[in-house]
């Protein structure tokens, strides 16, 4: 019978939660690494006992922690992530060169086809590689050596990168993005990068249609259809049609366009869910009503889902790598708040129930198929 | 050798799955650097957590006290206090401004 496993990375733990496949009896198991920031959790899709966690502290500093049992016992691995090479400067809030500094891991992504490959975005951006299931980490410096990385800026949360996206279809493809420098594409596995920011504008910078500059929130794509992609951006929910070439507006009739997270339906490539949040200075869900917005179009058209969500007095925030789907025949829609809880839908968003209510803040949440 | 008692903070102490207090036996001098060499090698878990890895300095947020002192800022191959050489006190590596908890000795 296939099951459920849900990851879920909090300000002070990590938390897996598993449940079969009606995904109405959960059972919740944590903290793990009880105190520390779990920025991200992620499992191998070649072994799917297969975990990595990104844990942090601003005392302590980085660990990356694996799991061989799915995450019932945890082992320390190698935390060390030297930039290739001289890192020299980005430019700091002011437009000020500052140097480039570790401070820590925001995603991990597992490798399509081999369980000790594994990526990890980290801030101050950059993309490493481990090759040895996170016994040793590689930058992939021709990323910060495009030659814009003196021009990138950070985002608010810091300059993370935060979105990792490997092409099921062409194992050399890989698409990145950047607070605040914006979305990155290879075509080489991540030896050489470009920048795919045509079509996105931001008012925030001096020209807001530079090449580089844009506050890319987070990138979905789904594995049927490599080269379309779907983009919360800061403010605007963009899409491109080819690999990132170029990108247009679907925001639509959304409430609002400004929110972090956006994904998309597991079997229909053309269904794509956000939850849209009141502006950048008001990280919370506008008119106080959690309300996840579904189009079955692609974009353009979105309609509120909202049964088993608060729909008042509501102020929580759903951060960018805190929503993810199933595979299951009827598939289900998870995400995390701030607040602590985290919501299921098993009928592709029609009805929501919370799996939990009172986690700490949920940083990201991860789910895994097990059949 | 000296047999040096370092105390860490909950969160590395959870990290190494040890009570509050480490021993370690360490070749004199006994110094911060010679502390953490031990300490390093005894839990590799903890290389990056409280000096960094390249510079080898201590993290922003961690203070080293020993003998009602603060050490922080001093140099980390300057001989520890010979109470923490003895083994009488520890070492305690603190985070800063960590929490409330009253440590008795």
């Amino acid at each position: 019978m296939s099951k459920v496993r849900v990851l879920v990375g909090t300000k002070k733990g990590a938390f897996v939660l598993t449940a079969d496949g009606a995904r109405n009896k959960w059972d919740i198991n944590g903290p793990f690494f009880g105190g520390w920031e779990i920025y991200h959790m992620k499992g191998s899709p070649v072994d799917p006992n297969r975990l990595y966690a990104s844990q942090s502290t601003g005392w302590f500093g980085q660990l990356i922690q694996r799991s061989s049992d799915g995450g019932q016992t945890w082992e320390p691995v190698e935390n060390k992530f030297a930039y290739d090479g001289i890192p020299g400067t980005h430019q700091w809030y002011d437009g000020t060169p500052h140097p480039w500094e570790f401070k820590r891991v925001w995603h991990l992504e597992s490798s399509l086809t081999d369980a000790e490959t594994v990526y990890a975005g980290v801030e101050d951006a950059a993309l490493f590689r481990s090759s040895d299931g996170g016994k040793s980490w590689q930058e992939l410096s021709g990323l910060r050596g495009h030659g814009s990385g003196p021009h990138w800026t950070p985002g608010a949360g810091g300059m993370c990168l935060h979105t990792i996206i490997l092409d099921p279809k062409n194992p050399q493809r890989i698409f990145i993005a950047i607070s605040a420098a914006g979305a990155f594409r290879s075509d080489d596995g991540g030896q050489t990068w470009q920048p795919i920011n045509q079509g996105l504008r931001s008012e925030h910078i001096p020209d807001p249609t530079a090449e580089v500059g844009h506050c890319v929130h987070h990138i979905a794509m789904h594995p049927a259809n490599p080269g379309r992609l779907f983009m919360q951006k800061h403010w605007d929910v963009m899409r491109s049609d080819d690999a990132g070439a170029s990108w247009q507006e679907v925001s639509g009739n959304l409430p609002t366009d400004f929110g972090f997270t956006i994904d998309i339906h597991a079997h229909e490539p053309e269904t794509i869910y956000v939850v849209p949040i009141k502006s950048d200075s008001e990280h919370y869900p506008p008119d106080a009503k959690l309300r996840v917005y579904r189009s079955r179009s692609g974009g353009h058209d979105w309609e509120a889902l909202t049964k088993g969500l608060p729909q008042s007095d509501c102020y929580v925030n759903v951060l960018r790598d805190a929503m993810s789907v199933d595979s299951l025949d009827s598939c289900g829609i998870y995400f995390g708040t701030t607040g602590g809880q985290v919501y299921c839908s098993a009928d592709s968003g029609d009805n929501w129930l919370p799996i939990v209510r009172d986690l700490p803040s949920v940083l990201s949440v991860e789910v895994q198929t097990l059949v | 050798m000296c047999l040096i008692r370092v105390f860490l903070p909950a969160h590395l102490r959870n990290l190494v799955q040890a009570a509050s207090e480490v021993a370690l036996n360490v070749a004199p001098p006994v110094t911060v650097r010679s502390v953490l060499d031990a300490l390093e090698a005894q839990y590799p878990m903890l290389r990056g957590t409280i000096r960094d890895h390249e510079t080898q300095k201590r993290r922003p947020f961690v203070r080293f006290f020993a003998c009602r002192e603060d050490l922080s800022h001093d140099s980390p191959d300057s001989p520890l206090p010979e109470a923490v050489a003895s083994g009488a006190e520890p070492l305690l590596i603190v985070g800063a401004i960590a929490g409330g908890r009253t440590v008795s000795f």
